[in-house]
């Protein structure tokens, strides 16, 4: 080979890794604000150490002696491997390591040292063959336009075409590839080219296998927990939080189930609220028990007759969640910051114990109760608490499982209600990520016919809501016993009915 | 609503898996110091107080009535005296908070019992029972049946019970799991006859077993059942399956801390049968409890008598001086006597101390049996779950010397599990009481832990982890013991009369240690001392 060619390939190959590098530093950087949120923090970061640990690494060449070119092989295989793996690798492990940001930063700051390492080992490796002027000049154009093409091919192509996780096996076997021929044109020789050579193969295969396998890995990692990419993780006292997105459908999962998708969500929550709290024009403060996330609550705010709005959630790093994330208070509309809104983080049986307010209008809006903790939260003495915090003349709307898989749990929640002395007007509604959802709207006086529903709403008329209340057969109301602490037939009931439903 | 959950939970496992792998490669292991101690100290005093020595009282206080005994009896016959007007009287405590067997403690996790830890929905034969749960707001009232209404939050939350068998927890204390027909056949069999003798009158058309026990028939058919030991019974009316006899056995350590081999055939069935409370809200089965157990109790009756309550003060001497009664006492705290001059005295402590305290009935004092207990409360972390049934109130394993434990903190209304105390119960009857009773109070803190930790281990193999502390307390003289015979004899009822100025209340007058014997014998003496102070 001639000594023109051998330079023109590697300088190629400061093309191709000068792309690597900036692949490497994109991914990380979508991948964390995909899983943390809040994008700028995250690209800001994820550039400055990235640029940081290549200052290091670049540094650390001064100690690389005279067999540099082996080093610069053994760092393209390094890169190839760390770097190809690195989106699987935070994909995968996201959801299960405790600080997932010790991990990122960690991949990153390695990746960043080797990367920085490259182009001053390939500066000596040329420094022989060129001009110091030239060499200089077509290195850093080289590099430059490496990076061009990289922020260009990252958006357009990458990203929709292959996702985050092949993209990264691609460019890991493409930087392997550069240590490959790298041995081969500075026609290095010896025991040791001849096992880096080998390692070179291996790895081209192993990323190989990541790429064909990227889908599956996507899927092992993300759809089987989630069925989307998690973009927010984490455990608390109560609870682990996680949300997902896909496009645009956001959703929330608590301990593992899930509570709304963003597609439809106002479908659940104008249902929840609207059929009670519009039949009650007079109404002016409400109560918001669980529901932290403060879809209702944006759906009670809608109504410019109440004036103030309790939420009592347990969390409170639900509620400071989705008081401050971006993507989540564009979903609740800033609901939770409304000076009309207050917040208590206290379990609800306890605030209710100790509440001395009335209330006009209540939302119930707990998780199933598919335990003998969450079971309690349905039980004639919670009810018989919930009845003192009501004003005369109010009303509670109470979330009460699938009526059509959970037909038992469903018309039980409403035996209970009816045993503490309330009228109760049962109702359902489709939502397609929950399926057919059942509402339990209860009062002590008979409420007035409604007339009309505040403006905005995307699912209720004022005909449509009419129609929530007709059951048809095969969800019409069955007996059923009464929730009590001491027997707790409601959670019998669910875990039988939702058992058969999902085994 | 249930996706994905087994995924998460096996990846959960495997990375707990793999840091368990990790942390044995390294080295590294999480063996944290149980702390604990032997808590009361009442034999001491007890011993004191039998083997004489005590300093002579320096002071006297003048008091109307002198109640010796702050149990349930005692605390009744306060109660009944203040309903009655008498507000002149102190109840003498030894230990250092009153309840007697009813006695509580509490920590940052919860209350928690030493003792009673639930009383069963009052019968029709209770109404001092009765009462005294509408006076405290356990009963709200009566439905349109006539039957009572009971705050719900102190009826114990399912899932009640649950029993360690075959390597699962099934559902329920009666043993299901893997019975055979003739298993089955017999246990069908002995509830049948239990329940025709809850319903059975005697010949003087009085229940032929109830609550309190002096309100049962006097047939003597069925008096005659008292001179059997039940386990004699059983065998002769063909009650012969293993699981049935094991159920039986823990009833009656339950109950009386012994197993049906030293208890009597009318007090065995008694068990069964003489619970005929019903409710409006709840099945006629239900119990009352509290995370204190019965010291909630305790703890509502006391209050309103204040300082009238002396604790820390063990009555030694009682004597009578003329028309006035001396009671001495020896304050623990001050190490010094007092002595109390009273016009009426009640002795609402156990026989065998009120018949020392009166140097009477030497031989009812040798013969009567008390069980020794063992009660250990242990903090935990978290519920020991475990395969099979959810954790329950009551959780019981088969192969074990105890009784299980219940969870303190069941009737939390919080929606979330967190750290929990459990009560653990060890009736001490593998030996005779006094061998047993004599052994239990040398043994050290450390022996105990060991024991209870490795009876924990049937059911729960990873719960030394789990446990923060560990505290017990050991019951001498726990509870009475119905031995045969010791229930319908002409003894007995002449126990519970006045002796000049000296009237008597206590559980053990009716031979069965239950609150609501204790709590009527104790309202009877008040109202007695009451109707004497205030002729009509």
């Amino acid at each position: 080979m001639s000594d023109r060619s051998t330079r023109l390939l590697l300088l190629a190959s400061v093309f191709v890794i000068a792309t690597c590098g900036l692949i490497y530093e994109l991914i990380a950087g979508t991948l964390a604000s995909y899983l943390l949120g809040d994008s700028v923090t995250q690209f800001s970061t994820i550039i400055g150490v990235y640029l940081f640990a290549m200052g290091v690494g670049s540094w650390l060449s001064r100690f690389v002696g005279a067999n540099e070119a082996l080093i610069f092989v053994r760092v393209q295989l390094l890169i190839g491997v760390l770097g190809g793996c690195s989106a699987a690798v935070l994909f995968v492990l996201f959801a299960h390591v405790a600080s997932f940001r010790v991990l990122l930063y960690g991949l990153i700051g390695l990746v960043g040292t080797l990367v920085g390492l490259e182009i001053p080992l390939l500066l000596r490796i040329l420094k022989d063959r060129l001009e110091f002027k030239d060499l200089v000049a077509q290195v850093f154009t080289f590099d430059y336009i490496g990076a061009l093409l990289a922020s260009l091919l990252f958006p357009l192509v990458l990203v929709p075409g292959l996702g985050l996780v092949r993209s990264a096996f691609l460019f890991g076997a493409l930087n392997v590839a550069v240590g490959w021929m790298t041995l081969r044109v500075l026609r290095l020789h010896g025991p040791p080219a001849r096992m880096l050579e080998g390692t070179a193969a291996v790895l081209l295969l192993l990323l190989a296998a990541g790429f064909a396998a990227g889908g599956r890995i996507l899927e092992w990692s993300e759809r089987s927990a989630f069925e989307a990419p998690v973009i927010h993780a984490r455990s608390t006292p109560y609870q682990r939080i996680v949300l997902t997105r896909h496009g645009d459908d956001l959703r929330l999962h608590l301990n593992g189930n899930l509570q709304f998708s963003a597609r439809d969500e106002y479908r659940y929550h104008e249902a929840l609220v609207h059929p009670g709290l519009a039949r009650m024009p007079e109404a002016r403060r409400v109560l918001v028990l669980g529901g932290g996330d403060g879809l209702a609550v944006r759906e009670v705010l809608r109504h410019a007759h109440v004036d103030s709005v309790m939420l009592v959630d347990l969390d409170p790093e639900m509620t400071r969640l989705f008081s401050t994330q971006a993507l989540l208070t564009d979903l609740n509309a800033g609901a939770l910051t409304s000076p009309r809104v207050r917040i208590a983080n206290a379990d609800a049986f306890a605030w209710l114990g100790t509440n001395t307010q009335r209330f006009d209008f209540v939302v119930v809006d707990f998780p199933d109760p598919s335990n003998f903790s969450l079971g309690k939260l349905f039980t004639t003495t919670f009810y018989e608490r919930l009845r003192t915090a009501l004003a005369p003349g109010g009303a509670v709307v109470v979330q009460a499982t699938s009526p059509l898989v959970a037909r038992r749990a469903f018309w039980c929640v409403d035996a209970t209600l009816r045993r503490c002395g309330f009228q109760t007007e049962p109702y359902h509604v489709y939502v397609p990520s929950f399926g057919e959802w059942g509402f339990i709207l209860a009062s002590l006086e008979p409420l007035p016919e409604l007339s009309a529903l505040p403006a905005g709403l995307k699912f209720l008329t004022v005909e449509g809501a009419r129609d929530l209340f007709r059951f048809p057969p095969d969800m019409d109301r069955v007996p059923t016993e009464v929730n009590r602490l001491n027997n707790q037939v409601l959670v019998r009931y669910f875990e039988e009915e939702w058992g058969r439903y999902a085994p | 609503m249930w996706r994905g959950r087994t995924r998460r939970q096996f990846l959960a496992g495997s990375a707990g898996a793999a840091a368990l792998a990790g942390a044995g490669l390294f080295g590294v292991s999480r063996k944290r110091r149980i702390t604990g101690r032997i808590v009361g100290s009442d034999a001491a005093v007890g011993h004191r107080i039998r083997d004489g020595g005590l300093p002579a009282p320096d002071r006297q206080e003048r008091v109307p009535v002198v109640i010796v005994g702050g149990g349930i009896a005692g605390l009744a016959a306060a109660h009944a005296l203040r309903s009655r007007g008498v507000e002149g009287f102190v109840v003498l405590e030894m230990a250092a908070q009153p309840g007697g067997n009813s006695v509580s403690g509490a920590n940052a996790v919860s209350a928690f019992p030493w003792g009673a830890h639930y009383l069963p929905l009052p019968g029709p034969e209770a109404g001092d029972v009765s009462r005294l749960l509408r006076e405290l707001g356990v009963i709200l009232g009566d439905d349109a049946r006539g039957l009572p209404v009971f705050r719900e939050d102190f009826l114990v939350q399912d899932p009640v019970e649950r029993l360690f068998l075959h390597g699962r927890w099934q559902e329920g204390l009666v043993p299901n799991l893997g019975l055979g027909p003739e298993e089955r056949g017999s246990l069908d069999a002995f509830f049948h006859r239990m329940a025709g003798f809850k319903e059975r009158r005697g010949s003087d058309g009085r229940p032929a077993f109830a609550i309190p026990l002096d309100a049962s028939s006097t047939d003597p058919e069925l008096r005659a059942l008292d001179r059997v030991p039940f386990a004699d019974w059983l065998r002769l009316e063909g009650f012969t399956g293993e699981s049935l006899r094991w159920y039986v056995d823990y009833c009656c350590r339950d109950d009386y801390g012994m197993a049906s081999d030293r208890v009597s055939a009318w007090a065995g069935i008694h068990y069964f049968a003489a619970r005929r409370g019903e409710a409006a809200n709840a099945p006629s089965h239900a119990v009352l409890t509290w995370p204190e157990g019965n010291g909630w109790l305790v703890h509502r009756v006391r209050e309103p008598l204040g300082d009238r309550v002396r604790s820390g003060l063990a009555v030694f001497r009682v004597q009578q001086e003329g028309a006035t009664l001396s009671v001495e006492a020896y304050d623990v705290q001050a190490r010094r006597s007092m002595a109390f001059l009273a016009e009426r005295v009640v002795m609402a402590t156990p026989r065998f101390i009120a018949d020392r305290l009166l140097e009477r009935n030497p031989k009812a004092r040798r013969d009567t049996v008390y069980a020794p207990w063992l009660v250990a409360n242990l903090t935990l972390e978290s519920l020991p779950e475990g395969r099979g049934a959810p954790v329950s109130w009551d959780n019981v394993w088969q192969g074990s010397p105890s009784l299980g434990y219940i969870v303190a903190n069941h009737q939390s209304l919080h929606p979330v599990p967190r750290s929990t105390v459990l009560t653990y119960y060890l009736p001490l009857d593998a030996t005779d009481p006094v061998t047993a009773r004599r052994v239990a109070l040398e043994r050290s803190w450390d022996s105990w832990r060991d024991q209870i930790l490795d009876d924990f281990r049937i059911p729960h193999p990873g719960l030394s982890d789990q446990v923060l502390t560990l505290d017990v307390m050991v019951w001498g003289h726990g509870m009475v013991s119905p031995a045969p015979g010791s229930l319908w004899n002409p003894e007995r009822p002449e126990s519970a009369q006045p002796q000049g100025r000296v009237h008597f209340a206590h559980s053990d007058l009716s031979g069965i240690s239950i609150f609501e014997e204790a709590w009527t014998h104790g309202i009877r003496a008040g109202r007695e001392v009451a109707d004497l102070l205030n002729p009509a």
